[in-house]
Order: C-alpha cells, then sequence, then structure tokens
C-alpha cells in the first residue's frame, strides 16, 4: 500500500464528485443536439449547483430529522460507494474491503434515506414516490447482484477488484453467453436504479410519470443541491461500475502512476462513450407504463438469472 | 477449428437459442415475436452447423443449413402470411398482438425462470454421463422445450400458440443435436416436413377460424358447430 493506492482512491472520488455534473451536461448536450435544439452548455449543471448553493437553506414545517440528514447521507453513501468499486485501480488500500455485497447495500441504504426523507414531508407527492421508488428498488436490487454473481461466478469470489482483474487477465471470460446476458440484465438494472427513460423520466415535473423528482419536490437551495448532486454521481457511478465489470481494460492492476493516468483517461472516455449512447438512446425511447415497469425488471431479473445459470453449467469446469 | 473457439461458439449460439425463447414470453406484438423466433432458427442451425464442422460430419452441416432454411426462413414466412392475412381481413390491430396471455408476461417471465432451472436440475444425471461441450448445453434444449410448451398452454391467440409450438419443435431439436448430433437423415427429414405442414394446415385453420368467428381467441371457441 503506497502512495499510487491512496493516490487511486482519492482519484476516484474526486473524478467522479467533479465530474457526475459534467456528465449529465454532456448527457443534456447530446440529447439537446440530437433533438435540434442547441443546449445550454456541458457546465449548465455545475452553474446550477453554484445558484442552489447561494440560496438559504429552507425546510418545510413539519419536517423531522430524516428530510434534513438525507442528501448528506445520500452523498455520503456514495461517496463510499465510489471509494470500493475500483474505477482507476484495482490494487487500493481499501481493495480487500470491496464486497459486491456492501457496494449494493450502499446504493441501497441511498435509494432508502431519500424514500424516508420523500415520507417525512408528509405530502401527497412524497409518499406517493417513496411507495414508486420501493417498488422499483426491491426488484432492481437482487437483479444487480444476481448480474454480478454471474461475473463473480468464474472469479470465484465476490470482491469487486478481483472480479475485475480477473475479467482482465482472461477476457474470454466477457464474450460468453453469461457475459452478454449479465451485461444486458445490468445495463436494465442500472436505468431503473438511477430512473432514467424507460422506468423514470429525469426532467419531467408531471405527477403521472415521476419517481424520483416526487421525492424531492420539498428539497430547496443547498439540499437540493446536494440531493441533485448525490443522483448525478450515483448515475456516474453506476456506468462506471457497468464499464469496469464488462469492458476492464486500462484498468490499473498494480500501482504505476502511468497506468493510473492511462486509467483516469480511459475511464473518462468510457464514461462519456456510455453516457452519449445512453442520451442517444433516450431521445428514441418512450418512457413506459407505469403497470408495465415490473414486467421490463423482471425480464432483466430472469436474464440475470439464465446468466448465472449458464455461468454454472456452460462453463468448461464443473 | 481449435477446441476453445468451438467451445465458445457453441455456448454462444446455446445462450442466444435460449435468450431468444425469453424474448418470445416476453414480446406482446406477435410480428415481433415471429421476428424473434427467425433469429431463434438461425442460432439453431449455427448449433448444428457447429457440431458438423468439430466432428468433421460434413452431412451434418447440410442438415444445419436445411435445418436453418426451414426454421429461419420458410416457418416465419408462413406464420408472417397468416398474420398479414388476419390484418387485411379488418383494421383490428387486437388481432395481431397477445393482449391478454393467461398468465400476465411479469409472472410468465418468472415461470421461465423456474422452467430453466427444472431443466438443468432434470438433465444433470445426463450431462454427468458425458461431460463435453455439447451435453453441457443439453439444458438449454429442455429449457426451450419446456418454455414453449408454457407458451402454447398459456397464449390465447391462434398464432401465438403456434409460435409456442414450434419454440417446442425447435427444442426438440436442439436437444437430439446436442446430446446425440442428431437423429438419422431419414427421420429428420421426416419430422421437419412434419412441422412444415402442420405449420401450414394451422395456417389455413387459423384463417378458417377467424372468418368463423371474427377473432382468433382460441378461448371462444366452445361449443362444437356442423
Amino acid at each position: 500500500m503506497n502512495a499510487a493506492g491512496y493516490a487511486a482512491v482519492a482519484g476516484q472520488i474526486l473524478v467522479v464528485g467533479a465530474g457526475a455534473p459534467l456528465l449529465t451536461g454532456w448527457m443534456r448536450q447530446v440529447r439537446a443536439r440530437l433533438e435540434g435544439r442547441a443546449g445550454a452548455g456541458v457546465l449548465q449543471p455545475w452553474r446550477d449547483t453554484r445558484k442552489l448553493l447561494r440560496k438559504e437553506p429552507v425546510t418545510p414545517v413539519g419536517t423531522g430529522p430524516a428530510f434534513r440528514i438525507a442528501p448528506a447521507l445520500l452523498v455520503a453513501t456514495t461517496v463510499v460507494a465510489t471509494a470500493l468499486v475500483p474505477l482507476l485501480s484495482t490494487d487500493t488500500p481499501v481493495s480487500g474491503h470491496a464486497d459486491l455485497i456492501l457496494v449494493v447495500a450502499l446504493i441501497a441504504l441511498g435509494t432508502l434515506t431519500l424514500a424516508l426523507a420523500g415520507l417525512d414531508t408528509g405530502t401527497a407527492f412524497g409518499g406517493m414516490g417513496a411507495s414508486r421508488e420501493m417498488t422499483v428498488a426491491a426488484l432492481v436490487e437482487p437483479t444487480i447482484l444476481l448480474a454480478v454473481f454471474a461475473l463473480s461466478l468464474p472469479a470465484g469470489t465476490t470482491n469487486l477488484p478481483a472480479i475485475v482483474s480477473g475479467a482482465i487477465d482472461d477476457p474470454a471470460r466477457l464474450a460468453s453467453p453469461a457475459g452478454f446476458l449479465a451485461t444486458a440484465a445490468l445495463a436494465v438494472a442500472v436505468l431503473a436504479e438511477t430512473g432514467r427513460i424507460p422506468v423514470d423520466n429525469p426532467s419531467t415535473h408531471l405527477e403521472l410519470t415521476m419517481i424520483h423528482e416526487a421525492m424531492v419536490l420539498e428539497y430547496a437551495g443547498p439540499d437540493l443541491a446536494l440531493v441533485e448532486l448525490g443522483a448525478q454521481m450515483r448515475l456516474t457511478l453506476l456506468l462506471g461500475l457497468l464499464s469496469s465489470l464488462f469492458a476492464p481494460w486500462g484498468i490499473a492492476t498494480s500501482a504505476s502512476w502511468t497506468a493510473l493516468l492511462l486509467a483516469l483517461l480511459l475511464f473518462a472516455v468510457k464514461v462519456a462513450a456510455l453516457g452519449a449512447a445512453l442520451a442517444a438512446a433516450e431521445v428514441f425511447w418512450a418512457k413506459v407504463r407505469l403497470f408495465r415497469v415490473p414486467e421490463l425488471l423482471a425480464g432483466s431479473f430472469l436474464l440475470a438469472l439464465l446468466a448465472v445459470a449458464a455461468s454454472y453449467f456452460l462453463s468448461g469446469e464443473s | 477449428m481449435s477446441e476453445d473457439l468451438y467451445t465458445q461458439l457453441l455456448d454462444l449460439s446455446c445462450g442466444a437459442f435460449l435468450l431468444a425463447a425469453v424474448v418470445v414470453l416476453w414480446r406482446r406484438e406477435l410480428v415481433a415475436v415471429v421476428r424473434v423466433f427467425a433469429l431463434q432458427g438461425v442460432a439453431l442451425a449455427a448449433i448444428v452447423v457447429l457440431l458438423g464442422i468439430h466432428e468433421e460430419r460434413w452431412d451434418l452441416v447440410g442438415i444445419g443449413i436445411g435445418v436453418g432454411i426451414l426454421r429461419a426462413g420458410v416457418l416465419p414466412y408462413l406464420v408472417r402470411r397468416a398474420l398479414a392475412a388476419l390484418l387485411a381481413g379488418r383494421a383490428h390491430s387486437e388481432e395481431v398482438r397477445e393482449t391478454q396471455p393467461l398468465v400476465n408476461v411479469a409472472a410468465s417471465l418468472l415461470t421461465a425462470a423456474a422452467l430453466t432451472l427444472l431443466a438443468y436440475a432434470v438433465s444433470r444425471p445426463l450431462v454427468e454421463l458425458d461431460p463435453i461441450p455439447a451435453t453441457r448445453a443439453l439444458p438449454v434444449g429442455l429449457a426451450v422445450v419446456l418454455i414453449g410448451f408454457f407458451v402454447l398452454v398459456t397464449r390465447r391467440r391462434a398464432l401465438a400458440q403456434v409460435v409456442g409450438f414450434l419454440l417446442l419443435d425447435n427444442g426438440i431439436t436442439a436437444t437430439a443435436f446436442l446430446a446425440a448430433s442428431g437423429v438419422p437423415l431419414i427421420v429428420e427429414l421426416g419430422v421437419s416436413f412434419d412441422v412444415l405442414l402442420a405449420v401450414l394446415v394451422l395456417q389455413i385453420l387459423t384463417t378458417r377460424v377467424r372468418e368463423a368467428f371474427g377473432t382468433t381467441d382460441i378461448d371462444d371457441l366452445r361449443e362444437l358447430h356442423d
């Protein structure tokens, strides 16, 4: 454990923290261009954050501590998960603790605090958003776990850095049916978890459709900035997890500075490409009806289960 | 072809084969279902051709190409023609969508998961007899048989049931090829013509059913007429 390892952890947190608003801005820009609009520029989410941070913090009358600590807790859980997931390097001081189940639990904890905050406001919208979010979350978490289990079976461990470094050594593992099925399942789960378009529309304020927005309607000022930052960081983290698991090339496996720099560059490119692809897809997709969301997620769960079954039964070793 | 590459390609086509069956269960539009069924035919043909190349039995490659033409070309074309005839008959969109399967889609997807696990469980002793890549993929064929049967019993539209029947047959063919490199050529030919005839008859029957009752919802056929 040396300086480069600590630098990798700090770099991951810094890149995701500072880059998440840029990613959101980039995705909005891609979308705007595809729709024939000029767009607000890549830096717009940062400008929004600056504007929100200057405002006076206001909380609704009658809300309790759950409402007040939720934004900080959301960002905190995301930061810890970011430190654990091998985005830049698999050889970090915390890589021994970067267990898959822990990471998924941290992400779920963030979702839960936000849902509790939505309930705490006592408004119709908050409760509705929280109940919808929990419906989606209950179906998404097992899918994420199963999809990554399909990859952890050949690696023989649920330790994320071990899975990623194993995949770098043996790329054939990813080209198997299990790899493809798990990719598809995890992609759907990530879309649902981050509230993107087939499941939720992030830019809507229409009560019939919103899930995530309904929970955070009562937030204002710096709290809103934190909530937005948390949501953006979760999107970046999950896209990064997707790219680390299924396109792990370039991630540093040893603690050398040049490898780390290369990993940083490739991480930015991969996540930007994924974001652009997602934004382009969102232009052409319509949101599915809320009652068909469980259908979509059941399908994705089935894909994940098939991936586990395939990696267990089809693979050469027994 | 090296052993590793063969295993990978075989696993890949088996994965695509199973995935196509699942997607058939997922989609409601019959047009999309037929398209996915054609893709499954391609995957089945790929499995047979791969087996043939690996064992250097060129007759098997020929059978594979034949199976591909039948399953990915002729049968989907026939079903699509029946579908077009239904559409031309009247401009109702409900004939081309499986609007209300007996088991809703989310539940049937979960059932498919359970059926797949069941297929893996029951074929374990078979796989252990001779664990080579082809027999390892045997559960995939069985799973498709079970899923096809499930589609057959839970769908209401006649054409969706036809697709279920064809899925069942695809699964049986895949199982035969994976377990024993296929049945003798004459039997395979007989089965293929049987399936072709069955689909032709069902296509005519579907059109007649719709002319007589105005719908292809099988549940409406409760009494016998002369």
